[in-house]
């Protein structure tokens, strides 16, 4: 594409006089995006989240090994290699692979939880805020309850009543991760709810689900986004807990805390099994605060004209 | 004639704090109204009660006849809009002029929506290239344009004005008032206006009441006001204080 094709192209997007819907939504999106690859480090965050959904998509193409299946009798506990990049655990598994295929269920987890504890989250701030009065007192209470337990204890004690498992460690992140959304909802909901753009809609005959839905939702969900992304280093770190304490995934499924807990026996003098996850952990946990970082500069709806 | 607006003795209370006492007040049907007094005399809670945004404690509100309950009915708000004073506040910051003005429309059902949203935004002066714009792209006047479109698109026979232009600056001030007059003219609406500013409302009201502490001083026709014919110390007092403004 020619430049100047590039320059006409970037006008059309920030054109003070969009001709359509749509160009007015993509130049938004336009300007929400300058500012935020701006931003380096959030780019490196974006980047290593891109890298973490491609090699869960391409696990299957990409692991040299069985993530499942070992080699006991030749391939057991060795170091780092050119044949086993990140070496073998106990078993004789590779656990360059294990980690690879184990991206998929950090993904699973960190997906899961953000699509049931966000609107959760948003559907009660949002009704609390708005309705006000006993429903307020209410839902706000409930949220206090939850709040008032320490997160890892509830999801444990969840697990323990719904017995372990993936899925059950993801419902139990779920429903204790949705109390500070409530809370950032219902913020931000009583700061636009006495707006005079509010009150316009209401004078137009609107409902108050219609209001809270179509009005008042939108304005809360960029905080939400950014507070999510934040959140799901501390996810990945709850499943991750969870399944070191044997809660979480079970073995052999090769989630990463899973992985580390069973390398525990030997992290002093095969360092790589434990290591491995741990890193990986971290490298995920880090590149979501990084987005979530860039994310909350991008999206800030108090940065004035979004 | 039914009057337009029939208000009967209104009490409005905020936490014990009584915003208006008894406060009576009929607005004849195409009458343009005006309410004056100083910050705080109630003059705005007076509208948005009859806006039904304003808690009721006593007293009655009624609308072309008829009398209006706690709740307002939808079809009230096809009777009655109101535009706000702020225009920096009353259009929503994520949404389009196309959105804002959609909103109306889905609400009560109607059909014809891209007729209509071209029609209110040819009315109040601002073309097409305006449609798809968000609010911080639009200069104040331009928003204050933007919110009598969306009060005019239901085709409301009343406008409740709440200082449509006091955030405006002088020329603007004017652009919109003149704006309003033609509006009303063509579609021979009732205006009930507030404003602390006299020659505003004696310029687009033929009458007009006087509001002190939430209760009413007294009423006047325009030609009253500018003739000084009036009976209440505190008009008295109003009139003194806004012609100092024009010797200085």
């Amino acid at each position: 594409m020619s430049a100047e094709a590039i320059q006409s192209r970037r006008d059309w997007l920030l054109s003070e006089r969009p001709a359509s819907r749509t160009q007015a939504r993509l130049g938004r999106a336009y300007v929400a995006w300058r500012r935020f690859s701006a931003n380096r480090l959030a780019f490196v965050g974006l980047l290593i989240i891109i890298a973490l959904l491609v090699i869960a998509a391409l696990a299957g193409v990409l692991a040299p090994y069985s993530p499942t299946v070992g080699d006991l009798k030749n391939a057991r506990l060795l170091a780092p290699s050119a044949a086993h990049w990140f070496g073998t655990d106990d078993l004789g598994r590779d656990i360059y692979s294990r980690i690879l295929y184990g991206s998929r269920w950090t993904l699973y987890v960190v997906i899961l939880v953000a699509i049931i504890a966000a609107p959760i989250g948003l559907l009660v701030g949002t009704v609390a805020g708005y309705a006000g009065g006993w429903t307020d007192a209410i839902l706000m209470r409930i949220t206090d309850i939850f709040l008032a337990f320490p997160k890892l204890i509830l999801a444990l004690a969840f697990v323990a009543a719904l017995g372990p498992g993936i899925e059950n460690a993801v419902l139990a992140i779920a429903i204790t991760s949705w109390p500070p959304y409530a809370r950032i909802a219902r913020a931000e909901t009583l700061t636009v709810r006495n707006s005079d753009y509010i009150k316009a809609v209401q004078l137009m005959g609107a409902s108050p689900a219609r209001i809270v839905l179509r009005h008042i939702m939108p304005l809360c969900i960029s905080s939400l986004i950014i507070r999510v992304t934040l959140d799901m280093a501390g996810i990945i770190l709850t499943a991750a807990g969870l399944g070191f304490l044997g809660l979480g995934a079970q073995p052999p499924l090769p989630e990463w805390g899973t992985m580390i807990a069973s390398g525990r026996r030997f992290v002093l003098d095969q360092w790589w099994v434990a290591g491995a996850p741990g890193f990986a952990i971290l490298i995920v946990s880090l590149g979501f605060n990084l987005l979530g970082d860039g994310l909350r500069d991008a999206l800030d709806p108090r940065s004035g004209d979004q | 004639m039914t009057s337009a607006i029939a208000v009967d003795r209104l009490e409005v209370v905020f936490d014990r704090f009584r915003a208006l006492k008894g406060v009576s007040l009929e607005v004849r049907e195409g009458e343009s109204y005006g309410l004056v007094g100083e910050s705080g005399s109630g003059k705005s809670t007076l509208l948005r009660a009859i806006a039904g945004l304003a808690p009721v404690s006593s007293g009655s509100i009624a609308v072309n006849g008829k009398k209006l309950g706690a709740r307002r009915a939808k079809a009230f708000y096809r009777e009655v809009q109101m535009v706000f004073q702020d225009p920096y506040g009353s259009l929503h910051p994520r949404q389009t002029v196309d959105r804002l003005l959609q909103e109306p429309l889905a609400i009560h059902g109607f059909a014809d929506g891209e007729k209509r949203i071209e029609r209110a935004l040819d009315e109040v002066g601002l073309g097409n290239g305006f449609r798809f714009r968000y609010a911080h792209q639009l200069s104040g006047g331009q928003r204050q344009r933007v919110a009598i479109a969306r009060a005019l698109i239901l085709e409301p026979s009343i406008l409740l004005l709440d200082e449509p232009t006091s955030a405006l600056d002088a020329s603007v001030q004017a652009e919109v008032l003149n704006l309003l007059e033609e509006v009303r003219r063509r579609r021979k609406l009732t205006f009930l206006m507030v404003s602390h500013d006299l020659a505003i409302i004696t310029h687009m009201c033929e009458r007009l009441m006087v509001m002190q502490n939430g209760e009413a001083v007294e009423t006047l026709t325009a030609s009253q006001l500018i003739g000084h014919r009036v009976n209440a110390d505190y008009t008295r007092k109003l009139l003194r204080a806004s012609e100092g403004f024009v010797r200085a």
